[in-house]
């Protein structure tokens, strides 16, 4: 198969998620408002001081995206597993690789993206200042494509299975620790003056080695459900 | 000579007998190992001079550490040759260690707090290590939780093994996650690395320690394969011709 045409299942792959999410788009906002409402609870819960939640804020709203990523996963696969769609693409002359790229590729813009976009007017909620907003943003446009695509592998290991809903979190969120431990550190970095660079490198270099490896294991996952 | 056939105990038909040999060595081992470990270090090991005699809990918790990650590698290594040879019994066997594996995870923190409450005064802190066995735990709660949640023995085993080449993929990169993660929030207030160097007797005992759960491990593990054999293979001819289940 030549390059030109990978390339275009590919975007045939993501244009197709992102139609099938535009005809529904309720299932696409209720991830984007429940990061609002989880970001909103937490100064409802903690109270009000202003110098507790500038500290939290990044911590809080890395793990409100983290919760929404997770919640949103089941998507990815269950409806093509369900109504035979994910069957026939693995039987398709395509490399399922391809596809499940284009699918987590899709699934980022979904969930992953708005939640980047959103974060740093739910920061202001929490008196962030405006250059740790343009760091929490940079730090989740590089983290959250790593949720989706460990995420991808959960869900696939996943599919079909009793009580799936629940047992992707468990697999999943041991797994999002380092993302996490280094998402909401380089907003601290840059807030103590230490610079986020080096967060964010690291974050890139997790982003580099799940990109090449999480498709992987998720086109060998949904064999194995679909066998 | 004659050529020996090493596949000949990947069947589960003659590994099954072969185990229910090899479990009373392991085990006789392990007693062997852990009465002479435990006499060391309750008898022999000398008294601390800074921790006095509550540092004991040290010959529990550092072997039952260095098995909770051992047994994780050796579990995903079954897993892997499971799923890439396509062997039954690999993947048994790789459900078999994943119990004993969290025992020993959570023996460590819970030895661990046990440990940390008269030295730092605390039951818990988020130092790296424990934040990394906390995580090493969820993983085994992970595995068995999905292996469980799936009926078709099969899709479970490579369904695991999948989970279980990701997590050792992972586990390095948590650990140095955890542990820069750590320097960054808080300087080293505890370490257990600036520990005197130990006695030489001290090292000895958790050696042993080690050696015995590492037998007894195995001969667990065995038992526990074994039973996982007879539950799957439980409409084969040659499990109903086993004189242990004439009745």
């Amino acid at each position: 198969m030549s390059e030109a045409s990978l390339w275009s299942t590919f975007g045939a792959a993501v244009r197709r998620d992102l139609l099938l999410a535009m005809r529904r788009k309720s299932d696409v906002l209720t991830t984007l408002f429940f990061f609002v409402i989880v970001a909103s609870l937490f100064p409802l819960g903690i109270g009000p001081e202003t110098d507790m939640l500038r500290r939290i804020a990044p911590g809080v709203l890395w793990v409100g995206a983290l919760l929404a990523t997770m919640l949103s996963l089941s998507r990815l696969f269950a409806a093509d597993y369900i109504d035979g769609t994910l069957e026939q693409m693995a039987l398709s002359a395509v490399p399922l690789g391809v596809l499940v790229a284009g699918k987590v590729t899709a699934h980022w813009l979904l969930a992953g993206l708005p939640l980047a976009l959103l974060a740093p007017i739910l920061g202001l909620q929490f008196d962030m200042a405006p250059r740790a907003l343009a760091v929490l943003v940079a730090s989740l446009v590089i983290g959250t494509p790593v949720l989706s695509l460990i995420g991808a592998i959960g869900a696939a290991l996943t599919l079909g299975v009793r009580g799936g809903g629940v047992l992707v979190s468990l697999l999943v969120l041991p797994l999002y620790v380092p993302v996490l431990i280094f998402g909401a550190g380089a907003v601290e970095a840059d807030i103590s003056g230490l610079g986020a660079s080096a967060h964010l490198s690291l974050l890139a270099a997790m982003l580099a080695l799940a990109g090449f490896f999480a498709p992987w294991a998720t086109t060998a996952a949904l064999r194995i459900a679909l066998e | 000579m004659r050529f020996i056939n090493w596949f000949r105990f990947s069947s589960p038909q003659s590994f099954y007998p072969l185990a229910a040999k090899m479990i009373p060595l392991f085990a006789g081992l392990a007693v062997i190992f852990g009465a002479a470990g435990l006499y060391i270090s309750f008898f022999v090991a000398p008294t601390d001079a800074q921790q006095g005699e509550a540092y004991r809990i040290i010959f529990v918790h550092v072997p039952a550490s260095w098995l909770s990650m051992f047994l994780y590698v050796i579990m995903a290594f079954w897993a892997g040759v499971g799923v890439s040879l396509n062997t039954r019994l690999a993947g048994m066997v790789a459900s078999a260690i994943a119990p004993t594996g969290a025992m020993f995870a959570f023996l460590s923190l819970w030895t661990g707090s046990l440990w940390g409450k008269p030295m730092w005064g605390t039951w818990w802190v988020w130092d790296a290590r424990l934040t990394s066995e906390l995580i090493l735990f969820f993983l085994y709660l992970g595995f068995i939780a999905l292996q469980s949640a799936i009926d078709d023995a099969r899709r479970a085993d490579r369904a695991g093994a999948i989970l279980a080449l990701v997590g050792v993929i992972n586990i390095p990169i948590i650990y140095f996650s955890v542990k820069w993660w750590n320097t960054l929030h808080q300087g080293a207030s505890v370490s257990l690395t600036r520990a005197p160097s130990m006695a030489k007797t001290m090292l000895v005992g958790m050696l042993l320690m080690a050696l015995a759960f590492w037998m007894y491990s195995i001969a667990v593990s065995l038992a526990r394969a074994r039973a996982i054999i007879l539950e799957r293979e439980r409409h084969a001819v040659w499990v109903e011709e086993l004189p242990e289940l004439k009745r």
